[in-house]
């Protein structure tokens, strides 16, 4: 064994008191780090993942319509009014192209092409404004899983097939194989069979969506194969906002990312990051002084200590060699009980509470690069730690 | 004519800025190979100090300090320690062994030290020592299970291992009673006799330096007598 890592162990065998106490500082400061990081981090994925489950990162749709104003002769301009017309539901202009050049953006995973309006669903006297989302279903499971919140059925589109909510199916009182009339503006619809029902977890959507296949949405919406939009997945959410602004620029369409419709969401989790990042600076802070404490107490008996290694021959690198072993033994041990301890404690914390579907009511995110974070701060608190006592220094007292 | 093995010249040391306390004043003194000399003096004459800077501990104000001819004085920290740890040996009052480590450890740090590794020479030949300063039966206790005239008697052996030219004792008695105090010194004589080993042992009790065949006598930084050197006064 080199003499340096011999000294390291014996000096931390030797002092009992002192090592657990760094081991607990450490271990607890660790533990913490990972408990409320995982819980933060999971509330988040939750939170997106719950957002993002029923929607696209980016829905690329065509410009809005806009009065073509005819140029006015100079001197005839009277008092004029520009109304804004009413939008309707349009096509892409060569949507396929558009579907290709999406398809080859860096950063876009998937896209799909939608046909979607309003419409009203009616069942005898039970009518419900609701809006149809024309699907293929192969391309659309790429951007949101929507077999996944199937409830009953199946999700067959063929011919006129459609799967609605829960709600809906509720409120009209059908279920699987009923049948219900879709009608869309200008005297367009058709009846359809109800093949599936959806549960997203959301009331609104469960009453007012509906999926029918692309070639039926079309139809209904005299696209002509045409498609209304173009829905994308991306590879980085956080960057759906770029990306859309990129679209924008470069298509002329009208772009928007989950982001930028869910606002709100965005700030109250940017608040909550910012919010962990303080509670962990001061945890760390903490346990930072804590051991600077318990060092504090040894510094006088380590600088007599040293004094007598460099008076028997030891030079300065291996004095300093001996308090960095000590430091990364310290932080090696202590990250790895402050991994169990945060690992115990937000498992724990995950089983307490359950929602109704069987999921955590705080889900946790234990992950590689939480262990990995967690481990590099306990270990630059282990190894900062010898710059403490005077070894590293030329401070060492000649023994008397 | 016998080998000089240190030789000062001129030392002054001085501590402070603006109050300077001028601790020692130009001292000249030679050891020669195999020299047992006794360095004495009132407390505050510079005893220690001198003691310190010869041993590489302290840096000097001015003058010289060589050691088998080489002046130290001009050398790195790291060069001073590597000289330190094959030329010199020391044994300190308070025996300064390290309370974590065993008798035979403490013997064995500067061998570890210099080598980086432990290998069985070298518990040989700090068994072999301790069994020298008649304690081959505590080479398994660790240093605070020891009584004081046991550590000191451990810290001479690991003054020794390194064969040292010269060993440095700072009031080696001093902490321990009279019986044991002459025990030590009979041993560190005895490691001088049969090892050639120099000494140049710090001490203000007679008793202690009558042991030595040279005594040298400092008075308030600057050496007031140098008796027994080969017959001077």
């Amino acid at each position: 064994m080199p003499f340096e890592l011999f000294v390291a162990l014996r000096y931390l065998r030797d002092g009992r008191v002192q090592t657990w106490l760094i081991l607990a500082g450490i271990g607890v400061g660790v533990g913490v780090i990972i408990f409320l990081s995982a819980l933060i981090v999971g509330l988040q994925a939750s939170i997106i993942d719950r957002t993002l489950g029923s929607q696209a990162h980016i829905v690329v749709r065509p410009p809005e319509e806009m009065p073509r104003v005819l140029p006015v002769p100079d001197g005839d301009m009277r008092a004029t009014e520009v109304q804004r017309p009413p939008q309707r539901i349009r096509a892409i202009t060569s949507g396929k192209q558009v579907e290709v050049r999406l398809r080859r953006l860096p950063g876009v995973v998937a896209v799909a092409p939608t046909a979607a309006g309003p419409a009203l669903a009616v069942r005898g006297p039970g009518t419900i404004s609701v809006t149809i989302r024309g699907i293929e279903l192969e391309t659309y499971r790429t951007i949101v899983d929507v077999e996944s919140r199937l409830v009953d059925g199946s999700f067959d589109l063929a011919g006129f097939h459609a799967v609605v909510g829960t709600e809906l199916a509720d409120k009209l009182g059908i279920g699987v194989g009923g049948r219900i009339r879709l009608q869309v503006s200008g005297g367009r619809g058709g009846t359809y069979t109800v093949s599936g029902i959806f549960d997203y977890g959301s009331r609104s959507l469960n009453e007012g969506l509906v999926f029918v296949s692309l070639r039926g949405a079309q139809t209904l919406f005299a696209l002509e194969g045409g498609f209304s939009t173009l829905e994308v997945r991306v590879d980085d959410i956080f960057e759906a906002d770029r990306l859309a602004a990129g679209i924008q620029d470069r298509l002329g369409l009208v772009a928007d990312s989950w982001m930028a419709q869910n606002r709100d969401l965005m700030t109250g989790l940017r608040s909550q990051s910012a919010s962990s990042v303080m509670i962990q600076v001061f945890v760390i802070l903490a346990v930072a002084l804590g051991i600077a404490s318990v060092l504090a107490v040894s510094v006088v008996q380590k600088a007599k200590e040293i004094g007598i290694l460099r008076a028997t021959g030891t030079r300065t690198v291996s004095v300093t060699r001996i308090f960095l072993l000590q430091g990364a033994i310290l932080g090696t041990a202590g990250s790895f009980i402050g991994i169990v301890l945060g690992t115990v404690l937000a498992l724990f914390f995950a089983s307490l509470a359950r929602n109704p579907d069987g999921s955590a009511t705080f889900p946790v995110a234990l992950t590689t690069f939480l262990y990995g974070r967690s481990v590099a701060v306990a270990l630059v608190e282990g190894c900062c730690r010898p710059s403490f006592p005077p070894g590293t220094r030329r401070a060492w007292t000649p023994p008397r | 004519m016998a080998e000089s093995i240190l030789r000062v010249e001129g030392l002054t040391k001085t501590y402070g800025e603006r109050v300077v306390t001028r601790v020692l004043r130009g001292i000249d003194l030679e050891l020669e190979a195999g020299e047992f000399c006794a360095l004495t003096g009132p407390s505050g004459s510079g005893k220690t100090t001198l003691l310190n800077l010869v041993g590489l501990l302290d840096r000097v104000t001015r003058g010289k300090i060589f050691l088998q001819g080489r002046n130290t004085v001009p050398l790195d920290d790291d060069e001073r320690t590597d000289l330190r740890g094959h030329t010199l040996g020391f044994v300190f009052q308070f025996h300064h062994l390290l309370p974590a480590f065993t008798a035979l450890e403490n013997v064995m740090l500067p061998l570890l030290s210099r080598h980086g590794r432990r290998k069985p020479w070298m518990t040989e030949r700090a068994a072999e020592l301790l069994d020298d300063v008649g304690l081959s039966d505590r080479a398994r206790y660790k240093a605070t299970d020891l009584s004081g005239g046991e550590q000191q008697r451990v810290a001479i052996a690991r003054a020794l291992v390194m064969d040292p030219l010269l060993v440095l004792a700072d009031e080696p008695t001093g902490n321990l009673d009279t019986q044991t105090g002459e025990q030590v010194m009979a041993l560190m004589r005895r490691s001088n006799e049969t090892r050639g080993t120099a000494f140049l042992v710090v001490t203000h009790d007679d008793g202690v330096a009558r042991h030595c065949d040279r005594k040298v006598h400092m008075v308030d930084g600057a050496v007031d007598s140098d008796t027994g050197r080969g017959g001077e006064e």
